[in-house]
């Protein structure tokens, strides 16, 4: 290239990069304002489900608006850090979000939540397991929509039960298989992690006894009363102690999740486990790849989960995902319009079926397909009007955090686990302690 | 000398303030002009060092005076120092800054010694070898530290792993992640694999910096292999010692990716930056997540003073002329 060449070639570059800048730009611009105004929906993640449902609901929306999906993290309390910063840095793209229901207050109370139609909270709320509504639900107001619930069985090997001599066709307590346990010496499915399933399980414990672990969910911060340090609390604690200091959870209890109770019941010692129902489609899959035997499959029954005393019945934990719309959405009242087709009870079903989360709606559960598919749905379904939420506070997050590391490792609960619990979150909730 | 001598010649110096600071000779242009290049070369990057270190520190010591909860913004509250106080009266986080220390205490002195004795390997191999020794011995620092944390949590971990049964002391059912001591073990173990090439490699540049003379002459002199090393070789590698402990002192003061995937804090095993990653992350609590912050910048900044001072080394010896 000679001298004189250079400057003009430069030139040339430095005009087609302008205009490749320019013409993005348009084309940018122009994407914006032709089309239908496209919605996102941050989903949690799954089997696929959510994304082909917002494909469906595209296609029948006509042109209306078209549904993208945008993946969260993987647990529930990493997808909450990531909801509530966008959420508070008022991101214009929170359209519709699947929220985990036990950190919906903390993101209604501060206004963060585009309020729901009247229309909507009707027909979101009729035909709906109780446990879900009250998920939805903060300061008497339904802030989400139910989507669908999650509730947690009692699973067992039959042989297992038979070997104990229990009959599991009435309801059976914690004490109960803690003894069949030590009889049979097999490992209990319980999640001892220190991990969010932990307050699952103390929440549950307590909330069967008809305590809550939450005196005065409304109140502020530092006048939050906890209630742990009562009699239920006592009896939750002698439990998890019981098969913390026994080792009857196996030696792995402290780092034990869903999936590794999972794995467990699945293997030579398993007996009886509290979890959510997708150990069930988990356990067909793993038959079908070849890592577990059909067998164990076979043996696996379920009933609904298990009571601290013979004459009071179980509350069994809740979960599921509620449909929510940001604050800042430019577009809330599309976002409703397509949480109508999402959360219908046809794709409740149809979710069901995909990827085996339970439906909030109780029509849902009529679908002959899904009484086909899922022979424990009326369990669940029963195990759902009964559940209740875990402590419904803005502050939930602390109230958790506190549980988890007074409440594990398991086998170093003891009697006075309770009362220092209590103290200590309240005093982190008053704002003088670090968590 | 008598006094009357001696008098005169006093008369005739300069006073003390003049002889300390002579006056600067005027520059020549060809000074100024370079002077002048170096501000423009250098003054990008210092407006982006600005931009992304100084701001972030200024702004985070802002807001480690208020009582501030990202899902609480109109409850936002001035309090001075009261997030410091609550901190540095709480065990949470004399706790935690134990286990911090500890972890970079012991890391720093295995990797150190262990990092040495393979730059004398890297040193003293064959040409052939020295390549792929050298590769080899830097494989593990090649590997993302979440990669290798992962890999280690598997391994050790009593529901997926392998080495209870490779161990004959161990029994089969122990459960590494289930307390602080073994968990730590773990933890460590694997910052030290991942790690120790890097301090190796700072520390064979230094080998490789020693005079070859001075040794040659050590020997000559009739030094034991053992003299050598700690009369020459050391002495003349300590600015590479410096900047190897230096580094890695502050990356494992640091340490964040291993405790995060292997326990997350649980069982005595938390660090000062997971503290300060829940308190303002998992919490949201802006303002105490801040103060954690400025004290782990402070303690960082302290480490370094110390390694520079206690090493004596004249970081601006290196200077061009």
């Amino acid at each position: 290239m000679s001298e004189s060449a250079r400057p003009s070639a430069l030139r040339r570059l430095c005009a087609a990069g302008a205009a490749l800048a320019l013409g993005a730009t348009l084309s940018a611009c122009g994407s914006a304002d032709s089309g239908p105004p496209e919605l996102t929906w941050y989903i949690n993640p799954d089997n696929g489900g959510q994304a082909q449902i917002a494909q469906q609901c595209t296609e029948e929306a006509d042109g209306a608006y078209t549904i993208t999906t945008s993946l969260l993290p993987r647990d529930a309390a990493s997808q909450r850090e990531q909801l509530a910063r966008r959420l508070a840095a008022g991101d214009r793209s929170m359209d519709i979000m699947s929220l985990d229901p036990p950190y919906i207050p903390e993101l209604a109370e501060p206004g963060f939540l585009a309020p729901v139609p009247e229309d909507l909270v009707e027909s979101s709320t009729q035909d709906v397991v109780e446990g879900a509504v009250q998920g939805a639900t903060w300061k008497d107001e339904l802030v989400a929509v139910p989507f669908w619930a999650n509730t947690q069985l009692l699973w067992y090997r039959e042989s297992v039960a038979e070997e104990a001599g229990l009959d599991m066709s009435q309801p059976v307590t914690w004490d109960q298989l803690i003894e069949a346990a030590e009889t049979t010496d097999s490992y209990l499915g319980i999640q001892g992690i220190r991990a969010e399933s932990m307050t699952v399980w103390v929440n549950a414990l307590m909330e069967s006894q008809g305590q809550a672990i939450i005196e005065n969910p409304d109140a502020p911060a530092d006048e939050t009363q906890l209630a742990l340090d009562s009699p239920a609390g006592d009896e939750a604690a002698r439990i998890i102690s019981t098969i913390g200091s026994e080792g009857l959870a196996g030696p792995g209890a402290t780092t034990q999740d869903e999936n590794v109770a999972m794995a467990q019941f699945q293997g030579d010692q398993g007996s009886f486990m509290v979890n959510w129902p997708f150990v069930y489609t988990a356990t067909q899959t793993s038959v079908e790849q070849g890592s577990v035997d059909q067998e164990v499959l076979d043996d696996m029954k379920w009933t609904t989960y298990p009571q601290i005393t013979e004459d009071q019945e179980s509350t069994p934990p809740l979960g599921g995902i509620n449909l929510g719309v940001g604050a800042s959405s430019e577009h809330p009242d599309l976002a409703y319009e397509a949480i109508r087709c999402i959360a219908s009870p046809e794709k409740q079903a149809q979710y069901f079926l995909s990827d085996g989360n339970p439906p909030a709606s109780t029509t849902a559960y009529d679908d002959p397909e899904v009484q086909d598919a899922y022979p424990m749905a009326p369990e669940i379904r029963e195990s759902l009007e009964r559940a209740a939420p875990r402590p419904q506070t803005p502050y939930y997050n602390e109230i958790s955090l506190g549980i988890q590391q007074h409440w594990t490792p398991i086998s170093d609960v003891t009697e006075s686990t309770p009362a220092e619990s209590q103290e200590f979150i309240q005093s982190v909730l008053r704002g003088e302690a670090l968590l | 000398m008598s006094e009357t001598a001696a008098a005169p010649t006093r008369a005739a110096d300069p006073p003390v303030e003049e002889r300390r600071k002579p006056k600067k000779a005027p520059l020549s242009d060809r000074a100024r002009a370079e002077r002048r290049l170096g501000i423009m070369l250098a003054a990008p990057a210092f407006v982006v060092m600005v931009a992304v270190t100084v701001y972030p520190i200024v702004q985070a010591f802002f807001d480690s005076l208020f009582s501030y909860r990202l899902t609480a913004p109109d409850e936002r509250e001035f309090v001075g120092l009261a997030n410091y106080g609550v901190l540095f009266t709480d065990p949470v986080f004399w706790k935690d800054l134990g286990v911090t220390v500890l972890i970079t205490l012991v890391t720093v002195a295995v990797e150190l010694v262990l990092g040495f004795v393979l730059a004398l390997v890297m040193h003293n191999a064959i040409t052939k070898l020295r390549g792929l020794l050298r590769t080899a011995i830097l494989v593990p620092y090649g590997t993302i530290t979440v990669v290798s944390a992962f890999a280690w949590f598997f391994a050790f971990d009593i529901n997926t792993g392998f080495v209870n049964s490779w161990l004959p002391f161990v029994e089969d059912s122990f459960n590494w992640f289930g307390s602080a001591a073994p968990a730590l073990t773990v933890i460590m173990l694997s910052e030290i694999w991942k790690t120790t090439p890097f301090i190796s490699l700072l520390l064979l540049s230094g080998l490789a910096q020693v005079p070859g003379e001075l040794t040659e002459a050590a020997r000559v002199d009739g030094g034991t292999r053992w003299e050598i090393m700690r009369r020459v070789v050391l002495p003349n590698m300590k600015a590479a010692i410096m900047v190897a402990v230096l580094f890695r002192a502050l990356d494992a003061f640091r340490i964040f990716d291993n405790v995060f995937i292997m326990t997350n804090g649980a069982y005595g095993t938390e660090v000062l930056s997971l503290l300060a990653y829940r308190t303002s992350i998992g919490r949201l609590e802006i303002g105490m997540g801040s103060a954690i912050s400025v004290v782990l910048f402070l303690c960082v900044i302290g480490i370094a003073i110390v390694a520079i001072k206690g090493f004596k080394v004249d970081l601006t010896s290196g200077e061009g002329r």
